[in-house]
């Protein structure tokens, strides 16, 4: 019972954060509530037994990465916003397809079966301990999407200095509002 | 409990054409840095390290590796070819194209690199996971490379629309990837499909919506409609060079993972994807080809062309049979011969301050240069799908396929916009060669070695699939049959 409790509040700070995150005008606010949505997440991961990732999820990303995000915004000055049309010409048009969709999800949940476990079962995670069954699994049979996973970050790197470079010959304003986008898809 | 699972060198070795590629991508920041006089060395060294990879990737025998995550099929090698075959014909068109615009970006050729190795893992991705990872490797250097010209405002504005959607596509994807791990417990592939036969979860509702969300996602990575609405502006503010990539290489690489995942992954669900896909596919035509009548831009209209293209593919695709997806495959191939052909003659006809992308430019193209006219001749037929042309035939093996499959009015409908295409390309062939042009003189082209070898490449592409099919076709069989 306290789990389920436990994970309803941290479902819904998780999505009441997120929502906050991208509708707060100052982009300080919304990094705090970033802030507030990667601890809930650390929290998810602790119901799911997964201690090792909640404490990575805290140290790596609330600790390291926002503070990241926090200088990004400190150093790139936001006083010209970028602005975009609308892709959708009624924003009422989106909310109504994303609350069918919020719907329709939660319609199919009692339809929902487990499919076959895998061999880590709870048990035989506590007998090795989780750093050491991790560690074991990604580097023998996850090699390939590790190594996939870090060439993204290499490619991130390059994009982001790609796009942030001064245009050599001075195109007048520099700086352009990318570097901070190209570092969130880093994060995901 | 732990057993060490030792990872050999020789169990890299279905990955090589990949690694080799990601050495060569590094290799050309090293020499973009070090040795900044010595610039024209980096074309030169994209396009030998991609054709030594065709050539490894062509060779290769079908294997599968790391546990089944990475399958180097004939459906792999494929799609790879296409993909290897689009960025090099780019890298070679793109000295001229950059002196044109007038900048330089050293890692221009590395990020085109970094994205074709995100291409060919998706080509080869037997593991939803694999397949995910691929998919950000290819898009994140094309958000960058859409944003390279920074001088051009609308270039900034697409390369920001462009990472929403694609963001927002990979969320709804790996939505619908979750849900079907959680009811199969697996991500490889071809376990899924055997998972969900043996717990019968076909007729489950949680499948369908993981299935609905697929498809989605899918659909926003090859731009079918209704999720194509960022085409247009994304095509036509990206530099040219950059949309002639997109249009083929990650178009190619979302049809393998569209295929791969549909075709492979969930099988049982035929009956249902197939007759959203022949809808998707009619909407996707009908969309592409009645907004390019009304463009003025040529580059606009060849956007608008490429969305209705993906629906013209995925006829093969919701066929559902082997021949189908032959018919994609050889269709794709097709495709990449005779829409970089028409975009190689849009960046030929571009020079320094001036882009010539209206179709007004096009008036008494003939008069001026027959040459680059009767080029663009053939592309836009070829791209109608009239009959010597490749087009044609890979149009004819689409229709074929879905036909057999039991979607006539589908068909009807393919044809129908087929014919309404005609209109917008041939106007194209009308300016050139029955109208006056507007500013006599000629304008110096920039036609340089790597622009002739891609025109001459595209040319026997179009013309060579369009009169000898068969034996090519009966190459894709063989290799899809090979696995």
């Amino acid at each position: 019972m306290f789990l389920q409790l436990f994970f309803a509040y941290c479902a819904l700070m998780i999505v009441a954060s997120g929502l906050l995150a991208i509708s707060l005008r100052n982009p300080v606010h919304c990094v705090l509530m970033v802030l507030v949505l990667f601890f809930h997440m650390a929290g998810l991961y602790l119901t799911l037994n997964a201690e090792f990732l909640a404490a990575v999820q805290i140290i790596v990303y609330a600790g390291a990465i926002l503070v990241l995000y926090l200088f990004v915004l400190f150093l790139v000055s936001l006083r010209e916003e970028l602005h975009l049309n609308g892709f959708v010409p009624n924003a009422w048009l989106g909310r109504i397809i994303a609350a069918g969709l919020a719907v329709l999800l939660l319609a199919i949940i009692p339809a929902f079966i487990l499919g076959e476990k895998g061999e880590w079962t709870v048990e035989a995670v506590r007998q090795v301990t989780h750093t050491k069954a991790l560690g074991q699994e990604l580097f023998t049979t996850y090699l390939l999407p590790f190594e996939i996973a870090g060439l993204i970050l290499l490619v991130a790197l390059i994009g982001g200095l790609v796009l942030a470079r001064r245009d050599q010959a001075g195109s007048g304003d520099g700086v352009d509002p990318e570097p901070a986008t190209i570092g969130k898809e880093v994060s995901q | 409990m732990i057993q060490t699972a030792a990872v050999t060198w020789t169990a890299l070795e279905p990955i090589l054409p990949e690694l080799l590629l990601i050495g060569i991508g590094v290799l050309l920041i090293g020499c973009d840095l070090f040795i900044p006089r010595q610039r024209q060395v980096l074309p030169w060294l994209t396009v030998v390290g991609c054709i030594t990879a065709l050539i490894m990737v062509l060779g290769a025998r079908p294997v599968t590796a790391f546990a089944g995550m990475f399958l180097a099929d004939g459906y792999a090698m494929v799609f790879k070819a296409i993909c290897l075959a689009a960025v090099i014909m780019t890298s070679l068109i793109s000295e001229p194209f950059w002196q044109t615009v007038g900048t330089r970006q050293g890692e221009y050729y590395s990020l085109l690199i970094c994205s074709l190795v995100g291409m060919l893992l998706m080509a080869s991705a037997n593991d939803l996971m694999v397949l995910y990872l691929g998919l950000e490797l290819m898009a994140l250097p094309l958000y960058a490379l859409v944003g390279l010209h920074k001088r051009d405002q609308r270039t900034s504005e697409a390369a920001v629309k462009y990472f929403l959607m694609g963001a927002f596509a990979s969320a709804l994807l790996l939505f619908g990837m979750s849900l079907l791990y959680g009811l199969t417990g697996t991500t490889e592939i071809s376990r899924i499909a055997k998972m969900i036969a043996a717990m019968q979860l076909a007729a489950n509702p949680a499948l369908l919506a993981a299935l609905g969300l697929l498809l989605a996602g899918l659909c926003f990575k090859v731009a079918v409609a209704p999720f194509h609405l960022w085409t247009p502006d994304v095509y036509e503010g990206a530099p040219t060079l950059v949309t002639a990539l997109m249009s083929i290489g990650p178009k190619a690489a979302g049809f393998a993972i569209f295929g791969r995942v549909l075709f492979y992954g969930l099988p049982t669900l035929q009956s249902h994807w197939g007759p959203i896909l022949a809808v998707l596919a009619l909407l996707t035509m009908a969309v592409g080809n009645i907004t390019a009548l009304c463009q003025h831009s040529l580059k606009r209209m060849l956007a608008y062309s490429s969305i209705a293209h993906a629906g013209y593919a995925l006829l093969g695709l919701l066929a559902g049979t082997e021949e189908g997806l032959a018919a994609t495959l050889a269709y794709l191939v097709i495709y990449l011969f005779m829409n970089l052909g028409a975009f190689a003659v849009l960046i030929l006809l571009a020079t320094p301050g001036q882009c010539r992308e209206s179709l007004d430019d096009c008036r008494g193209l003939a008069t001026k240069h027959p040459v680059v006219a009767a080029l663009m001749l053939i592309f836009l037929f070829s791209l109608t799908g009239i009959p010597p042309t490749g087009g044609f035939i890979g149009k004819f093996y689409l229709l074929k396929a879905a036909f057999a499959a039991g979607y006539p009015l589908t068909v009807v409908g393919a044809v129908i916009f087929s014919a309404i295409s005609a209109f917008f390309y041939l106007r194209v062939v009308r300016l050139m060669y029955m109208c006056e042009a507007d500013a006599p003189g000629l304008w110096q082209m920039n036609v340089t070695h790597g622009m002739r070898a891609v025109l001459g490449v595209c040319l026997a592409g179009v013309l060579g699939l369009g009169v000898f099919p068969g034996s090519f076709f009966g190459w894709i069989v063989a290799a899809l049959a090979g696995n």
